[in-house]
């Protein structure tokens, strides 16, 4: 499905500022695998997602999707395989345009776009059933700005986006961090729904070891730019967030760093 | 004050003109979030190629079309410099503009001035028939925006508005962003030279000089509009169209002031001053507003 191949990237090679942000990352996805990342500050967790959707080039190494070598493509080319979901609310969708118009991009990833009407009426009539079951009141909407919208409604609606042409791989990068816990929880709840309704292969990075326990069957966990951890099937079903800890220390020799890092 | 009614009609159908212009410029300013300075020169080129089209003989229409072509060109220029060199926006459009200056010089043969006029050619525009100008340039401004009305609800002009509104969002749906902006400079810059043929049409002649100052008048009508109509005018077209009232509007106010004694030499100053003072206003606001909201907190909090 998802094949990631000795990938290497430095930031601002040669400055002061110069920042090893993945030393050799190999990876291979399977069809529907639900895999959550973790890992300290700067582990390099959203900078693979970056690699794989294209927002940078990488230094070494390659991608590749469902057979089809991606590594050198730019971002809009590769985004017929990805559906994505960001950590900002604000960056999956377009404020200044209608919900339904926002849907109606995100409906053609990956296609041609023709000089046809943005939104047909069966596309309205589908897009109003699909808003229905996030339970949200959106249903009611269709025609308000995106910006009128709580940073919730605005991930769930981008969920909805990235979704609604089904990906071959979702990405969520930290996509309930910026939400209140009892948001962050339904919002969470909605992708997993959404993961397994559709039979998704999903990446999700969280700084949640909760959360990256329970959901899911693989966890990774990255340190200093490499995958030090790779657990699934039964083994993860038994994981605990002590135990974890306990595995991230032996391995890596520190202790677990992370600002945002909830541990419980 | 008997002087001032009886030079309003020429000053709306100036603005008319202008506001089509400002049409151009709400396009890059608004839609795609880009200051395109190539209008200045743009807007002379379209003066320039359509002066020495149809007093060669081509068809008026003809002559009209191709000053429109050359500033989807002039565009195009620009959205290249911007995309495929990574040049700002800003400075893109100034080396397109001052490339204009002379590629115009050469149009015109190194004329600085074209005259044409309303007594040897049938001009669909000019100062000796205000009536039907008017007429005439209303005709191309809701002409124009009910094109662009319908290409901004298609699949291709909304992932242009998702490109000026939020590129991130735009490339994860598989946009080509850089390409959206190149489409929306080539055809905004065709419609400033579509509104430099008019102009040239209007004032008889065109002008090495014509487009100087250029984007502050189309800033300035776009403003305008956005100031008194941006509570009223939700739908695109009305928008539009309160770029090309704001353009109007804009026309009236000058009209007066010089009425009122203004150097006519000052106006430039004087747009600049008012486009520099609307342009202030919603900063301003939102500095009050931010003020005014941590002390009610601080109240609400002690």
């Amino acid at each position: 499905m998802l094949e990631l191949k000795g990938i290497y990237k430095t930031f601002n090679p040669g400055t002061i500022n110069e920042k090893k942000a993945l030393n050799g990352i190999d990876l291979v996805l399977n069809d529907g695998d639900f895999v959550t990342v973790i890992g300290g500050n700067g582990a390099g967790k959203s900078t693979v997602l970056n690699m794989i959707t294209g927002v940078f080039p990488v230094d070494r190494g390659s991608i590749v999707v469902d057979g089809v070598d991606v590594t050198r493509l730019p971002e809009h080319k590769r985004a017929k395989y990805f559906g994505r979901v960001f950590q900002d609310p604000m960056t999956g969708t377009a404020a200044n345009m209608e919900i339904i118009e926002n849907l109606a991009i995100a409906s053609k990833r990956g296609e041609h776009r023709t000089l046809r009407f943005g939104v047909s009426k069966k596309e309205k009539e589908q897009y109003r059933e699909l808003l229905k079951k996030l339970d949200l009141g959106l249903e009611d909407r269709l025609t308000s700005k995106v910006g009128l919208l709580s940073g919730g409604q605005r991930q769930a609606l981008t969920l909805l986006m990235a979704t609604l042409k089904k990906p071959k791989l979702l990405l969520l990068d930290e996509h309930t961090a910026a939400l209140d816990p009892k948001t962050s929880a339904k919002v969470l709840a909605l992708s997993d729904k959404i993961i397994s309704e559709n039979k998704l292969t999903a990446m999700m990075v969280t700084h949640n070891m909760h959360d990256a326990i329970t959901y899911g069957n693989r966890l990774i966990m990255m340190h200093e730019g490499t995958i030090i951890l790779d657990i699934s099937g039964e083994e993860k079903k038994k994981l605990t967030v002590e135990a974890l800890l306990q595995k991230f220390e032996t391995i890596s020799g520190t202790k677990f760093a992370n600002d945002r890092a909830l541990l419980t | 004050m008997a002087a001032f009614f009886g030079s309003l009609p020429g000053a709306i159908a100036q603005g008319i003109i202008w506001g089509i212009m400002a049409i151009g410029v709400y396009i890059t300013y608004k839609v795609l979030d880009l200051a395109d300075l190539t209008v200045d020169g743009s807007l002379a080129t379209g003066g320039a190629v359509f002066v020495v089209l149809s007093t060669s003989g081509v068809n008026m229409y003809l002559a009209l079309l191709a000053a429109l072509v050359s500033g989807c060109l002039a565009g195009l220029a620009t959205g290249i410099l911007h995309t495929a060199f990574g040049i700002p926006a800003i400075l893109a459009g100034i080396l397109t503009q001052l490339s204009l200056y002379s590629i115009n010089l050469r149009i015109m043969d190194k004329n600085a001035n074209i005259g044409i006029s309303f007594r040897n050619y049938d001009l669909m525009i000019t100062l000796s028939n205000i009536n039907k100008s008017l007429l005439v340039g209303a005709c191309f401004a809701v002409v124009i925006i009910a094109i662009l009305y319908w290409f901004f609800g298609t699949q291709i002009g909304s992932s242009i508005r998702a490109t000026g509104c939020n590129a991130a969002m735009a490339r994860a749906n598989g946009i080509n962003t850089n390409l959206n902006k190149i489409i929306g400079l080539v055809i905004s810059n065709g419609i400033v030279a579509l509104s430099g043929a008019l102009l040239t049409q209007w004032q008889g002649f065109a002008d090495i000089n014509m487009g100087r100052g250029a984007i502050v008048i189309g800033l300035a009508a776009v403003i305008i509009g956005e100031v008194i109509f941006g509570k009223l005018f939700r739908n695109f077209a009305l928008r539009l169209l309160s770029a090309v009232i704001g353009g109007v509007i804009y026309y009236i106010v000058m009209t007066f002031v010089i009425q009122l004694g203004l150097d006519a030499n000052d106006l430039k100053l004087f747009s600049a001053v008012v486009v520099a003072i609307f342009l202030g206003i919603p900063y301003w606001k939102s500095k009050l507003n931010f003020k005014g909201k941590s002390a009610k907190g601080g109240a609400a909090n002690a």
